[in-house]
């Protein structure tokens, strides 16, 4: 059997592979990308935000191309109780840029459009190809992989494994482990049609202008999760996660808590009138730089949400999936330059450079979020209930003067949580955002 | 505690969203099986609940079966069940499985 080589083998057609493989086909390299969907994206699930600054370091002038759906020119979080919501409303005219910094974007169309870019550049794609196993040498150096097609082993100096938040290659070969419950989030999330004016008249927007909401509180239950609404175009995207441990300790359906979270008042008449025309499941994996595993080894890399690369505090993810690609292709590129091998002493220089990146100053900052978000309670709960019949009694003109009003609102907070409790939680969260 | 719990949440059909996805099932060649049990762990029995397609439910004398056609293949029930043994878990044949139009 002689099986075709090539220099590198990428396992997965997402962000993080796609990003991978453009910047090794452009350094001019062999590249073979294999994806197990029936085209890019059929597989791939987000909200979707797409944050160009990681892009536009890959592909500069994207936006003269992309199936962009709008920019960004807004941001709410709310923090919702069970009939109301506190909100923190953040919007910008100086938003409305010539290279905007973040767009709302379908994944089906937007990946599809990126593995273009890919096989412009040069690489190989075969779809509808499952990698079933890592194949090594004598050495347990890693040489290749093995898909369900006939034709046997396909071969390469590097396999980047760009295959997404389950990593079943890499977990079935002993690479990494399987993901903790707690570590890991379960989002669903719906598509809803709604014509363009509708949606423009509803958030108040104008153009391709957009708007985005995260919203915490009462809607998961006390699970440490969160719920999001974005618009596009012609659709809303609204969904909602909360941590799998969560979701199995409690007996929770993920699409109940989306059904309650869509017929909230805040949200229900946002979405009035739609037609849904999709429903998606998708694990994200959030337990951050302690839950990181190894990510290069001798003719290996791992990249993207297969490397647990996501910063749940700050929702992203993607950005982080094209970075750690691209630093991976450009890391292989530089090592094929001075004919140095993939091994794995060469292959730390991967990790250095994410050292010098955001990507790994990130997940540093917060390695200590996930511990304090998890099974926090008060935060998920107690605090928007707190929060809202606060601004309630704050805001309603009722006869009762100013002082008592100051003094129910003190007295509910230490009620609730008492002193000492309040004090903790804000300790608490000061030592982990540091 | 939470005013709002299991009781209150709106009912639903799951079967109604997954009538919106598009799928190429591999017929006679599911992707995930549960092994044979007797009594299922709490982690399994807790996917009749937690699986966001509804694909697991149970059955006769307690225990948990499975009908994987509507999978999104998310992974929860891999992640929660992979430990306690009792199921296998695979991506779909290279092709098959849900097709997101949107994702």
């Amino acid at each position: 059997m002689t099986a075709e080589h090539f220099d590198v083998i990428v396992v997965g057609a997402g962000p993080s592979g796609n990003a991978a493989t453009y910047t090794l086909a452009k350094a001019g390299l062999k590249v073979l990308q294999l994806e197990r969907g029936e085209y890019p994206g059929s597989k791939n699930v987000q909200g979707a935000i797409l944050y160009s600054d990681a892009l536009e370091r890959i592909i500069p002038d994207f936006r003269d191309s992309a199936p962009l759906e709008r920019h960004v020119i807004e941001q709410r979080l709310w923090m919702l109780d069970d009939s109301s919501y506190v909100g923190m409303h953040y919007r910008s005219d100086d938003f409305n840029e010539e290279r905007p910094g973040r767009y709302t974007i379908l994944r089906a169309q937007f990946d599809k459009w990126f593995s273009q870019q890919v096989r412009d550049a040069g690489a190989t794609l075969l779809c509808e190809t499952t990698v079933t196993e890592l194949v090594r040498d004598e050495g347990g150096r890693v040489i290749g992989v093995g898909t369900d097609r006939d034709g046997g082993k396909l071969l390469a100096d590097v396999v980047i494994l760009a295959e997404g938040v389950n990593g079943l290659v890499g977990r079935s070969s002993g690479l990494r482990n399987e993901l903790e419950p707690a570590s890991v989030a379960l989002a669903v999330k719906e598509m809803h049609f709604l014509p363009k004016e509708t949606i423009d008249t509803r958030f108040t927007l104008k153009g391709n202008e957009g708007v985005v909401i995260e919203a915490m509180g009462t809607i998961t239950e006390g699970m440490t999760g969160t719920a999001f609404i974005y618009t596009n175009q012609e659709s809303v995207s609204v969904g909602i996660g909360c941590l799998v441990s969560d979701l199995a300790d409690k007996g929770c359906s993920p699409y109940e808590l989306l059904e309650a979270f869509k017929n909230h008042p805040s949200v229900k008449p946002l979405l009035a009138g739609s037609e849904t025309k999709e429903y998606a499941a998708h694990l994200i994996p959030e337990g951050g730089y302690k839950a990181m595993p190894q990510l290069f080894g001798d003719g290996w890399i791992v990249v993207g949400d297969a490397g647990h690369f996501v910063n749940a505090v700050h929702r992203e993810g993607s950005n982080l999936a094209m970075t750690t690609g691209r630093i991976a292709g450009e890391t292989v590129a530089w090592l094929k330059e001075q004919a140095a091998p993939c091994s794995k002493v060469n292959l730390r220089e991967y990790t250095r450079r994410l050292e010098e990146s955001f990507v790994m100053k990130d997940m540093r900052k917060y390695k200590n979020m996930p511990s304090f978000l998890h099974r926090n309670l008060p935060l998920f709960d107690l605090y928007p209930r707190l929060l809202s019949q606060a601004a309630q009694t704050w805001f309603r003109v009722d006869g009762v003067d100013k002082r008592t009003k100051e003094k129910e609102i003190l007295t509910s907070f230490r009620k609730g949580r008492s002193l000492s409790g309040l004090f903790g939680d804000a300790f608490k969260m000061a030592r982990a955002w540091r | 505690m939470s005013k709002t719990g299991q009781e209150d949440r709106p009912k639903v059909k799951v079967e109604e969203k997954l009538f919106h996805n598009r799928y190429l099932v591999d017929a006679g060649r599911p992707h995930i099986k549960v092994h044979p049990h007797d009594k299922p762990s709490a982690a399994l029995l807790s996917l009749t609940h937690v699986c966001p397609a509804g694909c697991y439910s149970l059955g006769d004398g307690g225990k948990v079966e499975i009908v994987a056609d509507g999978c999104m293949e998310c992974g929860t029930c891999r992640v929660l069940c992979g430990p306690t043994g009792e199921i296998e878990w695979n991506y779909p044949r290279g092709g098959f499985g849900v097709l997101y139009k949107f994702g």
